[in-house]
C-alpha cells in the first residue's frame, strides 16, 4: 500500500535581501492512513514552512518551492494551480493553525464560515450545510451548536475558537489534517481537552494526521511515529517509543535532557544545549548542529551526516549515531 | 486571628540552594479590582474585573516562591500589584516590613531599586532604539549607583559576563539578538542595581526547549551567587518544580493551594492542582500510554462576574451543594501544605 501523503526531497527557499533562507532544505518524509505523525523542533527549524508547503500555502514572493514531489494519494500537488489546489485544500486536507484568535474571520459567523467550506466543496445547500455544522459542533463539544452557528469568534474563548477549527477541518471529512501547533496558545487544562479530543475524533473517523509541535510531552502521548527537525533538515525519524527511549541524535539527546519532567525525581540541574540554533542563510558546509554539539567529531565539519538507519524503521543523520549510548554511558 | 493571616506564620524553612532566611516579602489580602466603565463624557461604572481577589503569601530571604495558574488566574497582576506598578485595591504588601502600599512615588524609589523584574517577553521589554550596553547603564546612572561613566560601563561588561553574553554585545541593538539572548539582557538589566527580590514574571515561556534550560540554569545560578529571593509566576508546571523552594496555585484570582514544592507535586489535595498537573503530558510515550488523565470540563469562568462560593465548583469533579454557597478558607491540612476546599 503506497502512502497518503509522500514528501520527497522537498526544498522551500526564502528569497530575502539578505540572502535565501533556505527554510525547507530536502526533507523527506511519508503519512500512512489513519496515522498520527509528528514534527518536531524548535521555532525557525521549517517545521510550520514544510506543512505550508503541503498546503500551497507558501507566500510568494518571497517564498518558493524550489525542488522536490509532495505526493498525496499519488498526485504531485507541486506545479498545481490555484484553483486545483483549492480542491484539495480543506477538502482533502484539513488545517488546524495555532491561533485560534487570528485564523477565523472576525466580520463572519461560525455558521457561515463552516457552511461555506461544505458548500464549496461537497456542493451542498444552505440548509443541509448548516444541519450539519450543527453536527459537527456538537461532535467537537460545543454546547449549543444551533445558538453558536450565529455567534462570531470574538465570542467564543480560545478553547473554543479552536473546537470551530477541528470543527471546519474535520467537515469535509478529509483525510489528512495538518495541525501546526493547535495548542500552543492555549492553557494546559484546555490544552488536554482539545489533544484528547483530536486523538479520539481522528482515532474514530480514521483521518491521518501530521501534529507539528515544540512541545515533547504532547509528541510523547499523542504521536505513533516523530519527525524531528533542526535547521530545515530532518534529523531523526522514528517510532515514537523508539526515538524517546533511544535518541540517535545529540539534537533530539539534548532536547530530552533540557526539559524537566514531572515523573521523575528532580534533578539539581538542567543539562541544556549550549548555543543557539545557526542562521538559517549562512549554513556551512558540515552538519548544521556542528557548534552545538557534545559528541562531534572532524568529519562533522565538511561532510552532512546523510539520514541512515539505526534500528526497525528509526534513522539518523549523524556521523557519531553509534556512539551516543557509550557516551552516555 | 484568621485562617489566611496565619498562613504568613507558619512555611517550612527548609533551604535547597542557600540560605533560607527571615521573611521578606509580605502579602496580606490583597485585591486588585479593575473598574469596567461605559460612556464616553461620564464614566458610569458597570461592572468590576476581579483580577487579584484576597491572596496572602510570604516569601523568605533566598526562597523561590512559585506562582503557578492558567491565563486570567490574576498571578501577573499579583506581581504587579508587588512592584507597585498597579495600585492594589486593598490589602497590604509588606517589603523588608515596609508596607508599600502607603509609600508615595518619591518613597517607592529607594524600593524599586530593591525589587527587580524580568519579563515575559523579551522582544517587547527591550527599548528597540537603545544599545544593550545603554540600557543596562541607565538604570545605574537613574539610581546614582555609580556616578563614574567609566566605572558603570566596566560594570555593565561584568553583568553581561554575569549572565553570559559577550562584553562585546554591549554595543548592539535588541533586533541584533536572539530571544535567548535578550533574555539574558533582561536578567542583567534587572541586576544592574544589585537587588534583593526579583520577580520573575514568566521568563522563559517565550523560549524554544534548548534555550529555556539554558535561562533556568542561569536564574539558579544567581540565585546562589547573590542570595536573590525569586517570585517565580509561570504557567509551566514542570519548569516551577524544578526552580522553586514552595509553591502557590491560583485559580481566578485566589491561591487555592500553597505547599512545600514536593509536598505539592507528591502529594496534591486541590481539585484543581490535581487537574492541573495531571494535564502535563510526559515526555515519554511509555508513561504516557498507560497514564489515565483526569480532563477537567469547561473553562475558566470570567473575573467580572466570577461563580458564587468556590471560584472552581461549577467545574469540580468533588463539588457539593455547599461549594456554590460558602467560599472555602485556606486551611493547613499538613505542615506548611494549606488548601482552600471543603472536600478534601
Amino acid at each position: 500500500m503506497s502512502a497518503l501523503l509522500e514528501i520527497e526531497d522537498l526544498q522551500t527557499y526564502f528569497f530575502t535581501t539578505s540572502g535565501v533562507v533556505k527554510a525547507v532544505n530536502g526533507i523527506s518524509y511519508d503519512v500512512q492512513e489513519g496515522e498520527t505523525v509528528a514534527i518536531v523542533g524548535e521555532s525557525g527549524c521549517g517545521k510550520s514552512v514544510s506543512a505550508l508547503s503541503v498546503l500551497g500555502l507558501i507566500p510568494n514572493p518571497p517564498g518558493r518551492i524550489v525542488g522536490g514531489a509532495i505526493r498525496f494519494q499519488g498526485d504531485n500537488l507541486i506545479g498545481l494551480d490555484d484553483l486545483q489546489i483549492r480542491d484539495i485544500r480543506g477538502r482533502q486536507i484539513g488545517m488546524i493553525f495555532q491561533e485560534p484568535m487570528t485564523s477565523l474571520n472576525p466580520v463572519l459567523t461560525i455558521g457561515l464560515q463552516l457552511t461555506e467550506t461544505m458548500e464549496h466543496h461537497l456542493g451542498m445547500d444552505r440548509s443541509d450545510a448548516e444541519k450539519k455544522a450543527v453536527e459537527y459542533l456538537r461532535l467537537v463539544g460545543i454546547s449549543e451548536p444551533e445558538r453558536r452557528i450565529r455567534q462570531y469568534p470574538h465570542h467564543l474563548s480560545g478553547g473554543m475558537r479552536q473546537r470551530v477549527m477541528i470543527a471546519m477541518a474535520l467537515c469535509c471529512e478529509p483525510k489528512l489534517i495538518i495541525a501546526d501547533e493547535p495548542t500552543t496558545a492555549l492553557d494546559v487544562t484546555i490544552q488536554a481537552q482539545i489533544l484528547e479530543l483530536m486523538k479520539n475524533l481522528t482515532k474514530r473517523l480514521g483521518v491521518a494526521l501530521i501534529i507539528i509541535t515544540h512541545n515533547l510531552g504532547v509528541v510523547a502521548r499523542y504521536a505513533d511515529r516523530v519527525n524531528v527537525m533542526y535547521a530545515g533538515k530532518i534529523i531523526e525519524r522514528g517510532l515514537a517509543a523508539d526515538i524517546y527511549r533511544e535518541p540517535r541524535h545529540p539534537y533530539t539527546l539534548g532536547l530530552l535532557s533540557s526539559v524537566p519532567r514531572l515523573d521523575q525525581p528532580r534533578q539539581k540541574r538542567l543539562d541544556p544545549i549550549d548555543g543557539q540554533p545557526p542562521d538559517l542563510t549562512r549554513l556551512g558546509a558540515g552538519c548544521s548542529f556542528l557548534p552545538r554539539c557534545k559528541f562531534a567529531v572532524d568529519r562533522c565539519e565538511s561532510e552532512i551526516p546523510p539520514l541512515e538507519t539505526v534500528g526497525n524503521g528509526h534513522i539518523s543523520a549523524c556521523w557519531e549515531k553509534e556512539n551516543l549510548e557509550k557516551a552516555r554511558g | 486571628m484568621t485562617a489566611e493571616a496565619s498562613v504568613l506564620e507558619s512555611g517550612a524553612g527548609f533551604s535547597r540552594n542557600g540560605e533560607v532566611g527571615e521573611v521578606l516579602v509580605e502579602v496580606k489580602g490583597l485585591k486588585m479590582h479593575f473598574p469596567i466603565t461605559e460612556g464616553i463624557v461620564f464614566n458610569k461604572l458597570v461592572g468590576l474585573v476581579k483580577a487579584v481577589d484576597g491572596v496572602d503569601f510570604h516569601i523568605k530571604r533566598g526562597e523561590t516562591l512559585g506562582l503557578v495558574g492558567e491565563s486570567g488566574c490574576g498571578k501577573t497582576t499579583t506581581g504587579r500589584c508587588i512592584l507597585q506598578l498597579e495600585r492594589p485595591t486593598e490589602g497590604e504588601i509588606f517589603f523588608e516590613g515596609v508596607d508599600l502600599t502607603k509609600l508615595d512615588q518619591v518613597a517607592l524609589r529607594e524600593y524599586r531599586q530593591k525589587i527587580q523584574v524580568i519579563f515575559q517577553d523579551p522582544y517587547s521589554s527591550l527599548n528597540p532604539r537603545m544599545k544593550i550596553g545603554e540600557m543596562i547603564d541607565e538604570p545605574m546612572y537613574v539610581h546614582g549607583i555609580e556616578p563614574d561613566a567609566q566605572k558603570r560601563k566596566q560594570k555593565v561588561s561584568e553583568l553581561l559576563n554575569v549572565c553570559g553574553l559577550n562584553p562585546k554585545m554591549a554595543d548592539r541593538y535588541p533586533h541584533e539578538m536572539s530571544g535567548g539572548q535578550r533574555q539574558r539582557v533582561g536578567i542583567a538589566r534587572a541586576l544592574s542595581l544589585r537587588p534583593d527580590f526579583i520577580i520573575c514574571d514568566e521568563p522563559v515561556s517565550a523560549l524554544d526547549v534548548s534555550i529555556q534550560a539554558q535561562i533556568i540554569n542561569l536564574l539558579e545560578d544567581l540565585r546562589e551567587e547573590y542570595n536573590l529571593t525569586y517570585l517565580f509566576i509561570a504557567h509551566d508546571l514542570s519548569v516551577v518544580r524544578h526552580l522553586c523552594h514552595r509553591v502557590a496555585v491560583m485559580y481566578l484570582g485566589r491561591i487555592v493551594e500553597l505547599a512545600d514544592c514536593d509536598e505539592l507535586y507528591d502529594n496534591p489535595m486541590h481539585p484543581y492542582t490535581r487537574a492541573l498537573l495531571s494535564a502535563v503530558p510526559v515526555p515519554d510515550p511509555e508513561v504516557e500510554q498507560n497514564r489515565d488523565i483526569r480532563i477537567v470540563a469547561g473553562e475558566v469562568p470570567s473575573p467580572i462576574n466570577p461563580p458564587s462560593g468556590c471560584v472552581f465548583h461549577p467545574r469540580c469533579p468533588i463539588a457539593v451543594e455547599s461549594c456554590s454557597e460558602e467560599v472555602p478558607a485556606l486551611r493547613e491540612l499538613k505542615p506548611g501544605h494549606w488548601v482552600a476546599c471543603t472536600e478534601v
